[in-house]
């Protein structure tokens, strides 16, 4: 099992409910945020070109967040998720400078927090909170290794790009293009 | 043409603006790492050569400092963590593949090995000093009849923290200007050759200090050419490396790095070592003083400009 996501850059309007449904699904707190979104506007008048990607941890299968930290509290669990362990984690910031996608923040309790694909909620059988609210469906995830998931499906007919495939992390979000 | 008329990216209060997460914490605990680092690997050096009476300074006084500037650096690790009370958990498991861990755990080794060694000279530094515990006395006894395999375990351990103060950055792939393997050798010869600084300047003896300050020109020169390399690598990778380099060579940190590390720390401590050696009289303290001054800023400009390289997308 291999869990990613699909991010239809194409159909999303940038109205920002996959990030407020995290922070309440997740207790985000105020002002921090797991998942976010980014606006590109490329080109000059009038060829201009907008890109709206919603963003988060990219549960990197090369993973330098889980290598790098001296606990072992960023570990990988079934699926490939990354996920920290919060009493096991001391601070120390290694795994912040590790992350070419800056997706992790110092929680201001002190450890390092991030996206968990909502863990939590896939193991009841339900999708993740991003997912559940996007009004245009421009996420979809699920099992990559799965040809009829809802993930593979998506990235089926269409072309996509990762972010910064040099950093050779070998992440598993999926931009369509 | 393609011309970016506006990038909103990401902006996120309470987040983007400390993704730097790593302040002066981290550059002082690497110095000092790499100081200690230095006067351990000499001491240990000059203890296998035999050489215990024509450099006491070297193999006995300067020792005293180690474990003061290992505490120290200690402290400054923990200051850093956000998250102090667990900090016990990095001695609950080795990850080998993460710096943060071995470093620790060197660390671990080291501190008490610096800690005896210099207590087995703590007889000769002061005249009738009496340990209290009679515990103390039998290991004082069994590190002196150890002496010889104790210098070997302290300059590989020496080695291997000097090497770590750069890894602990260099291992960052994110971080394009850390992410090479000549920070490790670098670090290694930058905190061997701030080690000596620091032994020269507490050196009285003249024979001690021509010894060591031949040693130091050969260090500086050494680390002048991993410099060049460093760049010269940069210049000839990626689009990021090449951004990385630029930060040197006109961005912010120019003045910085050639003005203060370069020229202040390095050329001209060397030049005025090599005329103390040809015969003018050199106060003492300045080369070292600039040695120890270049190496620090060395490391918060390391710090603080890795910090701001990035992957772009
Ligand atoms: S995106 Fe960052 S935090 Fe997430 S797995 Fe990759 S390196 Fe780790
Ligand atoms: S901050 Fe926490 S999770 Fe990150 S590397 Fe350090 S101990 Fe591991």
């Amino acid at each position: 099992m291999r869990y990613g996501m699909a991010i239809d850059t194409a159909k999303c309007v940038g109205c920002g409910d996959c990030v407020v449904a995290c922070q309440t699904e997740n207790n985000v707190p105020n002002g921090y945020c797991r998942d976010w979104v980014v606006e590109n506007v490329n080109g000059s008048y009038p060829n201009v070109e907008i890109e709206l990607r919603s963003e988060r941890c990219n549960h990197c299968e090369n993973s330098p967040c889980v290598r790098c930290c001296p606990t072992g509290a960023s570990h990988i669990v079934k699926g490939g998720i990354i996920m920290v362990t919060h009493n096991e984690c001391i601070g120390c910031g290694a795994c912040i400078e590790s992350c070419p996608y800056d997706a992790r923040y110092s929680h201001p309790e002190g450890y390092v927090d991030k996206c968990t694909f909502c863990q939590h909620r896939l193991e009841k059988g339900q999708n993740t909170a991003c997912v559940e609210v996007c009004p245009t469906t421009c996420l979809h995830f699920g099992d990559l290794e799965d040809p009829y998931s809802d993930v593979s499906l998506a990235l089926k007919n269409r072309t996509w790009k990762v972010l910064a495939p040099e950093a050779g992390t070998k992440p598993q979000l999926f931009f369509l293009t | 043409m393609k011309e970016e008329l506006f990038v909103s990216g990401r902006n996120i209060p309470n987040i983007d603006p400390f993704l730097n997460i790593w302040h002066w914490e981290i550059p002082v605990y690497l110095y000092l790492g790499g100081i200690s680092a230095g006067i351990m690997f000499f001491a240990g050096l000059f203890t296998v050569l035999g050489k215990e009476k024509e450099m006491p300074t070297t193999v006995k006084w300067s020792t005293f400092l180690v474990p003061v500037a290992l505490v120290l650096g200690l402290f400054a690790l923990f200051l850093d963590l956000k998250h102090q009370l667990f900090f016990w958990r990095l001695y609950t498991t080795i990850r080998i593949e993460s710096p943060m861990s071995w470093g620790a755990w060197t660390l671990m080794f080291i501190t008490p090995l610096s800690m005896v060694w210099a207590a087995s000279y703590i007889k000769e530094l002061i005249p009738g000093w009496k340990w209290k515990l009679g515990i103390l006395d039998t290991i004082e006894d069994l590190v002196i009849k150890t002496r010889k395999p104790l210098a070997w375990a302290m300059m590989a351990l020496a080695i291997v923290l000097g090497v770590y103060t750069g890894i602990l950055l260099s291992a960052f792939n994110a971080r394009p200007l850390w992410n090479t393997s000549i920070l490790g050798p670098l670090f290694l010869v930058s905190g061997l050759s701030t080690g000596l600084a620091a032994i020269i300047w507490m050196s009285k003896s003249h024979f001690e200090r021509t010894v060591l300050t031949k040693i130091d020109i050969v260090l500086i020169g050494v680390e002048l050419f991993l410099i060049i390399h460093l760049f010269m690598g940069f210049l000839a990778g990626s689009a990021v490396k090449i951004e990385a380099a630029e930060l040197f060579l006109g961005g912010e940190f120019t003045t910085a790095f050639w003005g203060f590390v370069v020229i202040l720390g390095l050329i001209i401590p060397v030049i005025l070592e090599i005329l103390e050696l040809i015969g003018f009289k050199i106060p003492i303290w300045i080369p070292s003083i600039l040695v120890l001054i270049g190496g620090l800023i060395f490391r918060f400009i390391m710090v603080e400009a890795g910090q701001i390289t990035r992957f772009l997308y």
